[in-house]
């Protein structure tokens, strides 16, 4: 059996905020709001949701950024804060949606590259020099690019950078939050292959965080759906969209605009924006938008249930 | 077949930059038929928003001028008209939805007063009739309300609903085509679906025709009836939908295709080698060249021209 890499049990983060100009009283916005997950050594775990939903969070949280007010996080068998943040900074590293802030303005490519290996001198000078180029060749760009400060390249090209720097160190597990996000098309598909492609060669895991579903159900293994701090629904990629089982996952799949004129689907549209995270709606946060919302449904949360292997659901019709 | 609504011939449009001048759009043709939607698609900086701020008039000038072309409407060249003239048009018979809501949102002002504005500028309307007119085309995008709505200032809506204002505030005058630069880019797509359907829904409602520009094919097959593709300031190809997409002649286009993921299939992606080129450092011959798999001699040496083709509209050597 696969092992896993990372576990996450019941995870929250509420940030407080004050409600109105005039009042005292304090409320928080409960940005993650219970989410269990786990991801497979060499998967790919795709977290999909719209902007709002707490990805972002959740990111900040599965890298130690940030501490969860609950839950517990376990990252190769041992709690995450266990690890101490050299020993976490080797294992578990990141790449972001904005390859123009993410990467020093000032620093060359090659210090960039090789920060973390000087920080654990894990070679000589020339080592990790030789070390910077074969990366650098790796993420497809030339050796002698080390040199250059990231203003001289295009966005691709910086989240090329961001990847070499990311894999200096063989880490286990990739937390990807947007990184093809801010890309054009045809360079998007290049930093897509680039990103399979090391993971076949190198077999990290990835959590790869996007508000786009095809782009998610191409490169993941399993895909779990985020609405309002709560996942919805866990499957494989394939399952996923052969049979998506909560309302909120089959609406989603039927929005996204698919590239062939012939195969559009029926439209289903739901009226309304998500609501806020700072007064989620009671029992499942779904269920003011929802097609197929019964009685139950604005009184007790659905708890995420498995119904054939693999494949959880939180909706009060399973 | 009827005369186009739009007519756009060998537009050029181009700006002075530190490094020098660019041409953002050269020599464009494009013709915009009654009832069509037709989409404007490439990726960023291949003049898309540029294409559409000329033809509305709204050129930054300096550092901006269209130097070449005209835009045919009503059997006058937009492109000779003064100022003046063209703001009678403008957001009138012909208007806009742009790409950066709050940009044109005024932020101090409210929606009604917005609106409202408009409205006294092209109809003559007297602030009790523009008021009431406001709440019906606030209905018409479907924002509820809408009464209440008009006394809301943009920060205080949600980014579907300022979209939807945005939208609201093109079409108050009942135009007889809306030009709209990515209306759906920053929104969630379940809300993205809304304002496409409601998009849709106007333009037969007004019996109208719509110019989209977006970056996403995607959208392009859910709503338009005719695409033109843009690379590198040029149109490279322009045909009904389903030809574009069952048979792309341009390599460009064909690459573009075999980029976009597709939702429940993980085959390896075939993209486009390489980065779009800068303006002003073209490549010699077709802009394509350096990243086209099928370049030839030719290709390197002499530039394509964008030729007719059974109505269709290509530029490559590949097709003379
Ligand atoms: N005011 C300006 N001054 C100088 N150059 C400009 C100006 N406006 C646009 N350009 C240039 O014209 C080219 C086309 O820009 P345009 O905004 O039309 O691209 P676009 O296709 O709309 O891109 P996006 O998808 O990012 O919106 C770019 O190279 C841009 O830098
Ligand atoms: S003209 Fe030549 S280089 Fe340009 S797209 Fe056609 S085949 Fe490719
Ligand atoms: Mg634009």
């Amino acid at each position: 059996m696969n092992e896993n890499i990372l576990e996450i049990k019941n995870l929250k983060r509420h940030y407080p905020v004050s409600s109105g100009l005039l009042s005292l009283s304090k409320t928080t916005v409960k940005a993650v709001n219970g989410v269990s997950l786990e991801i497979k050594k060499g998967e790919t775990l795709g977290l999909v949701g719209e902007s709002g939903c707490g990805k972002s969070t959740l990111a900040r949280l599965l890298t130690g950024l940030e501490k969860a007010d609950h839950g517990s996080i376990n990252f190769k068998g041992h709690k995450l804060n266990e690890w101490t943040a050299t020993e976490r900074s080797t294992m578990l590293q990141m790449v972001f949606q904005d390859p123009y802030s993410s990467l020093n303005p000032r620093q060359r490519i090659g210090s960039i590259i090789s920060e973390s290996m000087r920080i654990h001198k894990s070679g000589s000078k020339t080592e990790i020099q030789r070390r910077v180029e074969e990366l650098l060749v790796q993420v497809g760009l030339r050796p002698e690019h080390h040199k250059r400060y990231p203003h001289e390249f295009s966005g691709g090209q910086r989240q090329r950078v961001a990847i070499a720097r990311a894999i200096a160190m063989n880490p286990d597990l990739i937390i990807c939050d947007e990184p093809v996000s801010a890309l054009d098309v045809s360079v998007q598909a290049q930093v897509l292959n680039l990103l399979k492609s090391i993971q076949k060669e190198f077999g990290m895991s990835y959590v790869f965080i996007s508000h786009d579903l095809s782009v998610v159900s191409h490169i993941s293994d399993h895909v779990a759906v985020m609405y309002l701090g709560q996942l919805m629904e866990i499957a494989s990629a394939e399952e996923l969209y052969r049979n998506p089982l909560h309302p909120y996952t089959q609406i989603l799949l039927d929005a996204v605009p698919v590239p062939d004129p012939d195969m559009q689907g029926e439209d289903v549209i739901i009226d309304g924006d998500m609501p806020s995270p700072i007064s989620p709606p009671s029992g499942c946060p779904f269920h003011p938008r929802c097609p197929k919302a019964m009685d139950i449904c604005s009184q007790t949360q659905p708890k995420l249930k498995e119904t054939v292997s693999g494949h959880k659901v939180a909706c009060h019709l399973y | 077949m009827t005369a186009p609504k739009l007519k756009i011939k060998n537009l050029t449009t181009s700006f002075a930059t530190p490094g020098g001048i660019i041409k953002a759009v050269d020599n464009a043709s494009l013709d915009l038929g009654q009832g069509e939607t037709l989409a404007v698609v490439g990726e960023s900086g291949c003049g898309k928003t540029v294409l559409s701020l000329s033809v509305m008039g709204l050129i930054p000038d300096p550092p901006g001028r269209i130097t070449a072309g005209q835009v045919i409407y009503r059997d006058q060249d937009l492109v000779q008209l003064s100022e003046q003239e063209m703001q009678k048009i403008r957001g009138n018979s012909l208007s806009m939805v742009f790409q950066e809501p709050m940009t044109s949102l005024n932020p101090v002002f409210k929606i009604g007063g917005q609106i409202g504005e408009t409205l006294r500028l092209h109809k003559g309307m007297g602030k009790q009739q523009a008021a009431e007119a406001a709440v019906e085309a606030l209905k018409l995008v479907g924002i509820p309300n809408p009464q209440k709505r008009l006394e809301n200032f943009p920060h205080e809506l949600s980014g579907g609903m300022r979209q939807r204002v945005m939208i609201a505030m093109a079409l108050v005058c009942s135009p007889e085509i809306l030009i709209a630069d990515e209306p759906t880019t920053a929104l969630d797509v379940t809300i993205q679906s809304q304002i496409l359907r409601l998009l849709d829904n106007l333009k037969h409602k007004m019996n109208g025709s719509l110019m989209l520009i977006t970056h996403d094919l995607g959208v392009v097959a859910r709503v338009a009836t005719r695409v033109a593709v843009m690379y590198a300031g040029q149109i490279v190809e322009s045909a009904p939908i389903s030809d574009i997409f069952k048979e792309p002649l341009h390599p460009y286009t064909q690459g573009l295709l075999n980029s976009v993921p597709r939702l429940g299939c993980r085959m390896e992606l075939n993209p486009i080698p390489g980065n779009v080129p800068a303006l002003l450092n073209l490549p010699k011959g077709c802009r394509f060249n350096p990243r086209c798999s099928h370049a030839f001699d030719l290709c390197r040496e002499q530039e394509p021209q964008l030729i007719d083709r059974g109505g269709r509209q290509i530029r490559c050597w590949l097709h003379r």
